[in-house]
């Protein structure tokens, strides 16, 4: 045994983000996530399907709802195309939040009885999103092929983004939703509400070129997910996009991840009183 | 050499807020801060300047009665909760088993909760995988691997659980009273073990009613009450020191000048009458009250030397004690069961309504019941057998 793993425990607010003990927990970081997936799937008999089959119905009806019925129009790649890389990105913002909104509740058991950095939890939960999105691109690549749709090399870092883009923007709401859920379970109710909106005000099923007032695509832009849904569509539509738009729509995001893990850190010593 | 664990004047404070739900709506929130007079809270200090050193290698058992802050204390050590003041300074890697089988999922089979377990309790990955076979085997669940782990009985799935903690490898193991629960078999198979972990220079901190594990597994007591520490020293004079001057000597009368609340007892004391296995406990009690109230009604909680309550005695559910401004004197008679040879420790409630408690005075006096309820028993009881041994002939 040696002083120098002496620790200390006392009353005081500790770092803003400490990632050394994060890394300490790294696998456990790993098994939440595992365990998330494992259960997700189990006793269902379609297993991981569901990961493909849920986007894959959304197409449907939005493509015939939208697409064919009202006329959308969709930056000049089929209707079905389009909406499915939208959905792509945002289901795994919507379950990413949904879930990591509802993960310290969830595991309000473990957190009263074991110590772990607490952030593990709502990151991990949106790897069990990543995990849906992964299945569903499987399911992407014969849509283009299908639709024979050209697609830009620019694929090759501006997908990669768009992920990490979409994960960042997840995490920031994801936690501090998940912290207030612990204080408040109001939030339980609030939730679904506020994806539902933001699900309208992101352009998943429609362009925002579609909005002619300024004013209105200033404030759709603002949705954090935004820049994450044009990013990746960015390879398959020749237009050139719009960086105002897009650093708008970071600085967001950016905002709201500070916020969230702000507002984590500094409850999540008490969640253990509260939940 | 420095101590491993240095407890330096903790103090926990909890702010008790009264509300209909047991937690916080945003609504209350908002209600309360656009209200101008302070909230309906109040400061509850479950730790008061609790300090103690434990040196490496050192086994050291808490104990105290209900509420007199282990858990707390626990939940401090194990980084669950913050303290609010003072501090603690810890040489080694900490494990805690506030609990066996946290994080256990029905959905998942035996082996993927040993693996989720194990990571949770601070395992790493190849740790597990090297003593997994150690840990089923530990268990005796080899059979059900795979079956999800919500088909298997109550005790399989503590088996699982506890075989996971014992082969956790920490410098310091701090262990609540995980015991409590699980047939004898393997309670003695744990306590085994663990006592296998202190002699092999492990550093254990022991929470637990069951003074006799405790003096089994701990050189040194810590004695907790009201939030702080009572006393500290050899295990043995802990134990003895408790039970005396906490549970109360055998066939005193127990009484305060503590004056709280609407209501309280203010005496009480117990005559036990008869012979086994007919056995009457009288319960000679007073009441004061303080203010006007609803008619009022006890009961009675009889626990063994474990800690474990056996049995609650109501001896009238309709409310009956008025409102007097002199203090009023009652006598219930228990019939008690045929009980097994242990020292026994009654709690009284005083209250108007199941939910309504006025008072409530824990382990407050005992009896000793020394002869087996069976008339020509040579050979001793032991609690694995049960605590009641009710009367039996051949037809």
């Amino acid at each position: 045994m040696t002083d120098s793993e002496e620790h200390i425990i006392d009353s005081d607010h500790h770092r803003f983000f400490n990632g050394i003990e994060l890394w300490r927990y790294r696998e456990l970081f790993y098994f939440f996530a595992w365990r998330d997936i494992k259960i997700k799937y189990k006793q269902t008999m379609f297993g991981f399907l569901w990961a493909i089959l849920q986007p894959l119905l959304m197409m449907v009806i939005f493509t015939l709802f939208f697409g064919r019925a009202l006329n959308v129009p969709s930056q000049n790649i089929p209707y079905p195309v389009f909406v499915f890389s939208g959905l792509l990105v945002w289901n795994m913002f919507s379950t990413g939040l949904a879930n990591s909104a509802n993960s310290m509740v969830n595991n309000s058991t473990i957190i009263k009885k074991i110590y772990f950095p607490r952030l593990i939890i709502p990151a991990s939960s949106i790897l069990v999103a990543l995990f849906d999105f992964l299945m569903a691109f499987v399911l992407f690549i014969p849509l283009l092929i299908f639709y024979q749709q050209p697609l830009s090399w620019r694929a090759l870092w501006c997908w990669p983004l768009s992920l990490a883009l979409s994960v960042i923007a997840t995490f920031g709401p994801g936690c501090l939703l998940a912290a207030l859920n612990v204080k408040y379970r109001d939030f339980r109710y609030v939730i679904p509400f506020v994806i539902q909106v933001l699900f309208f005000l992101t352009p998943v099923i429609y362009p925002v070129s579609m909005l002619n007032h300024p004013f209105l695509q200033y404030i759709l832009v603002l949705s954090p997910m935004y820049a994450a849904v044009e990013l990746f569509r960015l390879p398959l539509i020749s237009a050139e996009i719009n960086s105002t738009f897009l650093l708008l729509s970071l600085t967001s995001s950016s905002l709201f991840l500070l916020l969230g893990i702000f507002y984590f850190r500094r409850t999540e010593d008490f969640f253990a009183d509260f939940a | 050499m420095k101590p491993i664990l240095e407890v330096q004047n903790i103090g926990k404070k909890f702010r008790i807020q009264h509300l209909s739900g047991g937690y916080l709506s945003l609504r209350e929130r908002l209600e309360n801060a656009f209200r101008f007079e302070k909230s309906h809270t109040e400061d509850f200090w479950a730790l008061k300047d609790v300090s103690f050193e434990v040196q490496a290698g050192e086994s050291i058992g808490i104990i105290g009665r209900n509420g007199a802050g282990k858990s707390t204390l626990l939940k401090i050590l194990s980084k669950i909760t913050r303290p609010t003041n003072g501090k603690i300074i810890t040489r080694g890697r900490i494990a805690s088993l506030l609990e066996v089988g946290t994080g256990f999922h029905p959905e998942l089979t035996g082996r993927e909760n040993v693996f989720f377990n194990g990571s949770l309790l601070g395992m790493k990955r190849i740790e597990i995988k090297a003593k997994f076979d150690e840990i089923v085997d530990f268990s005796g669940v080899e059979k059900f691997l795979d079956t999800p782990l919500k088909h298997y009985s109550s005790g399989m799935q503590l088996r699982l659980a506890f075989a996971v903690a014992a082969f956790l490898e920490p410098e310091i193991l701090i262990i609540d009273e995980v015991l409590a629960v699980g047939d004898a078999e393997f309670q003695k198979k744990c306590l085994g073990k663990m006592e296998d972990v202190s002699k092999s220079g492990r550093t254990i901190l022991f929470v637990s009613h069951n003074m006799a594990a405790v003096e089994n597994l701990c050189k040194r007591g810590v004695l907790m009450d009201k939030g702080g520490v009572v006393k500290e020293g050899r295990v043995s004079e802990i134990t003895s020191y408790y039970q005396q001057s906490f549970v109360g000597a055998i066939g005193t009368t127990w009484n305060t000048s503590k004056r709280e609340g609407v209501m309280c007892f203010s005496k009480i004391s117990t005559v036990l009458k008869g012979s086994q296995p007919d056995y009457e406990l009288e319960i000679i009690f007073s009441v004061v009250s303080f203010d006007s109230h609803k008619k009022a009604f006890v009961a009675f909680d009889i626990g063994n030397s474990m800690g474990i309550t056996i049995m609650q005695a109501i001896p009238q559910v309709e409310p009956f004690i008025h409102y007097s401004d002199s203090e009023q004197n009652f006598v219930v008679r228990i019939e008690l069961p045929p009980l097994v040879p242990d020292r026994y420790v009654l709690s009284a409630w005083l209250g108007t309504h199941n939910t309504e408690t006025l008072c409530w005075e824990k382990e407050i006096v005992s009896f000793e019941i020394l002869d087996s309820p069976t008339k020509g028993r040579n050979f001793p009881h032991s609690f694995n057998n049960g605590f009641i041994v009710p009367v039996s002939r051949i037809l």
